[in-house]
């Protein structure tokens, strides 16, 4: 037997042995190229597409941070052979000489993993995969200039990526003059596509202006069209509160860090500074039920019991957190952003009041628009955002749209098969704001299934949706009003050829009779009311961006599109000289 | 009343109509036009008076802008019936849908519509359809046996007789008006038969010769001109009227209580078309068991016409016999054709059959 045993054991160890020829450290380089599609880097339109957004929603970000109404402006360079560079410049606050290469030549490192507030970034990987994407697809380093105040000066950066440690190599490091009193620049190169459609940065970048309404977005794409997307409103959404996490949205793993790094000395204090919702009453109720001792030190506890601690942490009665750390759109700039996008007859919006899923507050808006120029035999448009950054990948996947198809569109006016999205000629936006939107993967595309959050959604939809019936139900009847308006003029006269007829009148009798007929219905009908708001903010050339459908048909119509504008243009000129 | 005068008259009522629509919209008020509800829940049975009556349920069609194109096409198929009148001529059913194309936008797009209209027409008039000068398409039945018809042409006046013993093959046709007609026999009975089928297998045979009586062919539920011809028989020849179809709920419910009381649908005439004297000889439940017919399982729809004629036919209501009739048939859980009787032999009906039936009276229905 034991001899048996050890014989096993010898072979384990060779076996482990072996293995352990091929274990090593995995380098970030080889990470990413295996996971590019966590990331939004799965192939080269949609790689361009994830750069831009990555930088953007930084200098979003980081503008509102400071208080500052952004401007940013945003350029694609065709190179040649699917090579694109693409330069992003914002007036944020800039970012300290030392951060420089550590932000954006360094995975994972940023400062919003490690706090609970609404923002767009979440995890410190975005803008390094970029650089990391352009540095693998053509060796060449991301630049980026730096100025924090006009007293300072500006700094170059040539930065690339130590792939085997995650460390940045500076390339170049300069002092430069620049103008500017203070923002970032950045200067990337990388392979792309560029294709117009629903998911391309034309796209992406107007319904960040839809969502964004106090920021100005100059976008140059590559034909080179200049874009200028102007903010309609100076108010800066209201600064999103950090928060501590609340007790029940957090995770083993989490909590252990959480205990290491606090300075608390004992656990009551460590649960009554570290999270949202606890005093020491609670603090002592999680201790208790754990079986460990409220002035136990924190560093002490083991893995069995922060277990045993998470378990009661779920277990006791704890209030929600504060939700007054979310700052949503709010129903009338929504409305608003919606109206510049789409012509229609009918908008409504709504903001919910907030709600919690695991710990984490959240507040769910929703807005529609309804007729107008939007096809009526397809499938409604849907726009979706999370914490103002809009999701354009992934729909299928996406909780909202399991929301949306879970509501009963026909009581408001559309139709709808069963388990499917809603046909009609309408445009649902739905947007969720949080200090920790779940998204089913890194590349940040659609928005989890949690039931709290899909609830609210529908909730949501309701009541956009009862508005959109009391208008859809006036509309039909109007419709039908003048259907039977119609009847009335089309049908008098023969009612008089027939009277006529047998009674053999003369013509005047007949006319009069027609006359007093009409008058008769007529009264009967009363007022005919007017239906659909003027959308006065509508702007035909804004919605027009990013509206082409992607495919290979593509090309084919952009070589129509670009003969139908210079038709358009020598018309132009021609009615001009007319003028003249 | 001659045909002359009733022309008139249905002008003259055509006229009434139209003026007091044309005076009510002169007066500034909406005009409506009212007809009796057609169906069989606006029929009352009484034995004495021998036919569906009418209750008095009214539908009245207001002019508003709903109603508007159905009470143009009303006016305007009245202004047509008028001009038919007037010059003596016919018009069929499909003619009228086909004349409304002159119509524009009031024109019917499927028969079905000028139809109805035509149908409301009759009952605000209380008039049947081919006083109007509307006639139906199909034709009113057939006719074999000791009958002669005598009618008069209108332009030569002089008088044509049908003898209808005179016929080898083929039948003398019944027309869609039967008002001018004349008869003449010695027959001692009508015998109404179902199928065309049976009804060519008794004047193959003559047997109209041997029992003495004069054959109509219905060929389904008898049409207007059909049960108006009977009737006239009945009440001026004083024959009486034995009606002969299959053992199922079609043949009861549909042709025979047609041709006896009338229907639903045309109850604002069904005074003058019916035949309240008609008895029921057979084929009965109780045939199909005495003389061992082969028999077909009942249908799910022949079962849904006798709940339906249970709860709703006031003919049915009336009468247990039929009730109880209904109700063998339902747990027979069978029917049988009028043909069925081919099984023992081809001829067995004229030699066995009728004749056994026409002797016991205690074996029909009423």
């Amino acid at each position: 037997m034991t001899q048996i045993k050890l014989a096993e054991t010898e072979q384990h160890q060779t076996k482990a042995h072996e293995l352990a020829k091929k274990q090593r450290e995995i380098s970030v380089a080889e990470f990413f190229e295996k996971n590019r599609h966590l990331l939004g880097f799965d192939n080269k339109r949609k790689a361009l597409l994830t750069a831009i957004k990555e930088a953007v929603d930084n200098s979003l970000d980081a503008c509102e941070e400071a208080r500052i109404l952004p401007e940013i402006s945003v350029e694609i360079i065709e190179m040649g052979d699917e090579r694109y560079r693409v330069i992003i410049e914002d007036n944020g606050p800039g970012i300290v000489k030392a951060q420089v290469p550590n932000i954006f030549a360094k995975l994972l490192y940023g400062s919003k993993f490690h706090s609970l507030k609404q923002s767009r970034g979440q995890q410190g990987i975005g803008i390094s995969a970029a650089a990391l994407y352009g540095q693998l697809t053509t060796g060449r380093p991301i630049k980026i200039t730096s100025k924090i105040s006009p007293k300072n000066p500006a700094y170059y950066f040539e930065l690339s990526l130590d792939t085997q440690n995650n460390k940045p190599i500076v390339v170049k490091q300069e002092e430069i003059e620049w103008k500017k009193d203070h923002g970032i620049h950045i200067e990337l190169d990388l392979e792309g596509i560029y294709q117009k459609g629903p998911q391309s940065v034309d796209a992406y970048l107007k319904q960040t202006a839809i969502i964004n309404p106090h920021a100005t977005i100059i976008y140059t794409n590559p034909k080179p069209e200049q874009l200028i997307f102007p903010r309609v409103t100076d108010q800066l959404p209201t600064e999103p509160k950090e928060i501590k996490p609340h007790p029940y949205g957090i995770e083993v793993g989490m909590l252990i860090k959480m205990l290491s790094w606090t300075e608390s000395r004992t656990l009551q204090s460590f649960f009554t500074t570290e999270f949202a919702r606890v005093g020491p009453g609670t603090a002592k109720e999680i201790c208790n039920k754990a079986g460990i001792l409220p002035n136990h030190n924190p560093r002490e506890v083991n893995r069995d019991q922060a277990e045993r601690l998470l378990k009661a942490m779920r277990e006791v009665k704890i209030i929600a957190p504060p939700t007054d750390c979310i700052s949503p759109i709010g129903a009338e700039d929504l409305k608003k952003g919606l109206k510049k996008e789409i012509n229609a007859e009918f908008y409504a919006a709504t903001t919910r009041p907030p709600a919690v899923y695991r710990g984490n507050p959240f507040v769910i808006e929703c807005a529609v628009a309804y007729g107008g120029d939007q096809p009526s035999e397809e499938p409604v448009r849907v726009l979706r955002f999370a914490n103002r950054v809009p999701l354009l990948y992934q729909q299928g996947g996406c909780g909202s749209t399991d929301a949306i198809i879970q509501t009963a569109w026909r009581n408001y006016g559309l139709s709808q098969s069963k388990d499917s999205i809603p046909v009609g000629p309408c445009t649902i936006v739905v947007h969720m704001a949080s200090v920790w939107v779940p998204f089913t993967s890194e590349a940040k595309e659609a928005i989890a299934h949690y039931p709290e959050i899909i609830k609210e959604i529908k909730l949501a939809l309701q009541e956009c949706g009862r508005e959109l019936a009391r208008y859809t139900n006036k509309k039909r009847k109007y419709s039908d009003e003048l259907q039977k308006r119609s009847y009335i003029e089309k049908y008098i006269p023969h009612v008089g050829l027939a009277l006529e007829g047998i009674l053999g009148l003369k013509k005047s009798d007949r006319e009069e009779m027609e006359k007093e007929l009409r008058e008769i219905l007529e009264r009967t009908r009363g007022e005919l009311e007017e239906l659909g708001e003027e959308n006065e903010e509508y702007d035909e050339e804004f919605a027009r961006i990013g509206a082409k459908e992607e495919s290979e048909e593509a090309a084919d119509t952009e070589a129509e599109a670009e003969e139908k504008p210079k038709k358009k243009k020598k018309a132009k000129d021609e009615s001009e000289e007319g003028k003249a | 009343m001659s045909k002359a005068e009733q022309n008139t008259e249905v002008i003259k009522e055509i006229k009434t109509l139209a003026q007091s629509v044309y005076k009510t919209i002169r007066d500034g008020k909406s005009p409506q036009l009212s007809m009796p509800l057609r169906s069989l829940l606006n029929v009352t049975y009484d034995p004495k008076e021998g036919f569906f009556e009418l209750m008095g349920k009214e539908k009245r069609r207001t002019l508003t802008a709903s109603t508007i194109r159905t009470f143009a096409q009303t006016l305007l198929l009245m202004k047509e019936s008028k001009a038919v009148v007037e010059t003596d001529d016919i018009m069929t059913k499909r003619e009228a849908y086909y004349v409304s194309k002159n119509w524009g936008d009031a024109r019917f797009n499927e028969q079905p519509e000028s139809d109805a209209v035509m149908d409301d027409i009759e009952a605000m008039m209380q008039t049947n359809r081919e006083q109007l000068g509307f006639i139906p398409e199909e034709k009113g039945g057939e006719v074999a046996g000791n009958l002669v018809v005598i009618e008069t042409d209108p332009e030569t006046k002089q008088k044509i007789e049908h003898d209808c013993t005179r016929y080898v093959s083929g039948a003398y046709s019944i027309p869609s008006s039967v008002e001018d007609l004349k008869f003449k026999t010695s027959a001692k009975f009508i015998l109404d038969i179902e199928t065309a089928g049976m009804f060519q297998r008794l004047v193959k045979h003559k047997y109209w010769k041997s029992a003495n009586c004069i054959l109509v062919s219905m060929g389904g539920v008898p049409t207007r001109a059909c049960r108006r011809f009977i009737r006239r028989l009945n009440d001026e020849l004083k024959l009486p009227v034995y009606v002969f179809t299959d053992g199922d709920p079609y043949g009861y419910l549909n042709i025979y209580r047609t041709l006896k009381v009338g229907s639903g649908n045309a109850a604002h005439i069904n005074k003058y078309f019916c035949v309240p004297n008609a008895k029921f000889i057979g084929v009965t439940p109780q045939d199909i068991i005495d003389y061992k017919l082969p028999t077909h399982p009942l249908k799910d729809v022949d079962v849904k016409r006798v709940k339906d004629g249970m709860k709703n036919d006031p003919f049915v209501q009336h009468y247990k016999e039929w009730q109880k009739a209904l109700n063998q048939l339902v747990t027979m859980k069978k029917r049988a054709e009028q043909q069925a009787f081919a099984a023992h032999d081809l001829n067995y009906v004229i030699s066995k059959y009728l004749p056994e039936k026409l002797k016991n009276e205690k074996t029909w229905l009423p």
